[in-house]
């Protein structure tokens, strides 16, 4: 079986948009909202929201990145530990309204220890959930996201792959087959 | 690399500059932790970590009781005096004892050379040294080059001087390899007597002339006087040793750079030290506490991904 492409450059794009627009209905000019992107994936997804919802209020949003490496529920379980990556969150996330960011939603473990690690730093007013893809009835925990870029259904040996111009050349997002991921 | 070569951290001398590395890198998010509103991590719920400290310590002790408490790890404490090793018990007995309760990690500092070393090869739980006798005490070396790292930037090419009481100082040898791996030039500075002989043979400078040594350092890591250690007289009195090794603000602002100065404590204020020096912009001792917390957080977080479950 082959790779499949799920959404191409400007699908991204158009999707991008759009989540910007839902979430400018919600938090207006984002007076008390703050965006933060789970580390690793998750903040390509937040630059290229940060860049849209910028030059379409015309000022700047509070961004930052969280690393959710030691709130994970697999320590141990792994056979080599994740390195952490660097959370930057320099501003202060009492009372805000905080939306969590991440590339693929799939079990929910992962924004499940985000939910652990955001609230380290304070108590936040309201905590929302943006995902770009979701792979539903695919969940380990009751978890789902307030925002979503494109739904697909996937088997569990089936992987969803998110890459970036920046990164990886172009923006795209692929389904690997079980096959695919065996080679 | 994800993980470290070894299953014990009882010497530097074990460790590769990965594993320096790995450390480090994984000191630097758990610095950012410990700086948040709420310090904890829940990632050792599962793990219990066994204390034992069969020799005097505060800064220590409380520094892995932190960052043990910062990981979520259940905690037992013991210490020599008023235990059963007063009755006659040996090591082994007394750890396994321990271990029958299902403990999987053990922090011990203990009087002689290579007690951590002998544990380890005979015990399934995870041994950290945390000072044997006069032969390494890892965690503050790696501590030491951490906050070195932190205030120059780098510690490839930095020259370090180690001044002071060498010949008993666990903290010296630790540093020495966990400086040398690192590619910084070390130098060791105190009275004949209190300088090992063969020391040229680890690959170190050796001075017994204090300006001399902090006029070549980036680094000065003044250690204390183990008089607890010394069972004869090394040197003279007390006052000639601040005489002559003892760093005062005078030399220091004599000197053509600005040097860091550390010292791992405790301070022997106007002895190998004095108080304006300790209090110094130029003084980092107070950085070197806080990073052990967290350098000791990634220490045992590091060993605990490698115990069964």
């Amino acid at each position: 079986m082959e790779k499949q492409v799920i959404l191409n450059e400007t699908q991204v794009d158009l999707t991008i948009r759009r989540l910007c627009y839902q979430l400018i209905e919600t938090h207006n000019n984002f007076e008390n909202t703050v965006l933060i992107g789970l580390q690793p994936r998750g903040i390509h997804v937040l630059s290229r929201l940060k860049e849209q919802l910028e030059s379409i209020l015309n000022h700047p949003i509070v961004c930052g990145n969280l690393d959710i490496t030691f709130y994970r529920d697999d320590f141990r379980r792994r056979e080599k530990p994740i390195i952490p990556s660097v959370t930057n969150i320099d501003f202060v996330i009492e009372n805000k309204n905080v939306v969590l960011i991440d590339d693929v939603l799939h079990t929910g473990r992962t924004i499940r220890s985000g939910l652990d690690a955001i609230m380290t730093f304070g108590r936040p007013n309201k905590v929302e959930l943006l995902v770009l893809i979701d792979r539903r009835f695919q969940r380990d925990l009751p978890i789902q996201s307030d925002y979503v870029g494109y739904t697909v259904d996937t088997l569990i040996s089936e992987k969803v792959s998110v890459e970036w111009k920046a990164t990886e050349g172009a923006d795209q997002v692929f389904l690997f087959t079980k096959n695919e991921i065996n080679e | 690399m994800n993980n470290l070569s070894v299953d014990h951290l009882t010497g530097i001398r074990d460790l590769t500059k990965e594993d320096i590395e790995l450390i480090f890198k994984t000191t630097d998010s758990f610095k950012q932790v410990i700086n948040r509103p709420i310090k904890k991590v829940p990632s050792l719920r599962d793990i219990t970590v066994a204390n034992l400290f069969f020799e005097n310590s505060t800064r220590t002790k409380l520094s892995f009781e932190l960052a043990e408490k910062r990981l979520s790890a259940d905690i037992v404490n013991f210490s020599a005096s008023g235990s059963s090793v007063k009755k006659g018990e040996s090591l082994l007995d007394t750890v396994n004892n321990i271990l029958s309760m299902k403990v999987d990690m053990v922090v011990m500092r203990h009087p002689n050379p290579g007690a951590a070393h002998y544990l380890s090869q005979r015990i399934k739980a995870k041994v950290i040294n945390a000072g044997d006798g006069t032969h390494e005490h890892p965690t503050q070396a790696l501590l030491d080059a951490y906050s070195i790292r932190e205030q120059l930037g780098t510690i490839e090419g930095k020259k370090v001087v180690i001044v002071g009481d060498i010949l008993h100082s666990r903290v010296a040898l630790s540093n020495i390899y966990c400086l040398q791996k690192l590619g910084a030039e070390v130098m060791v500075c105190g009275p004949t007597t209190l300088i090992p002989k063969h020391m040229e043979e680890l690959g170190v400078h050796v001075s017994h002339n204090l300006r001399e040594a902090l006029e070549w350092c980036d680094v000065a890591n003044m250690l204390r006087i183990q008089l607890e250690r010394q069972d004869i007289r090394f040197f003279p009195s007390i006052r000639e040793y601040t005489m002559l090794f003892g760093l005062t603000k005078e030399i220091l602002d004599s000197l053509s750079k600005k040097i860091v100065v550390m010292h791992p404590g405790p301070i022997n204020r106007g002895v190998e030290i004095s108080s304006e020096v300790a209090d110094s912009d130029q003084s980092i001792i107070l950085n070197q506490v806080e990073n052990g917390v967290a350098v000791r957080m990634a220490v045992i977080y590091l060993l605990a991904a490698k115990i069964e479950r």
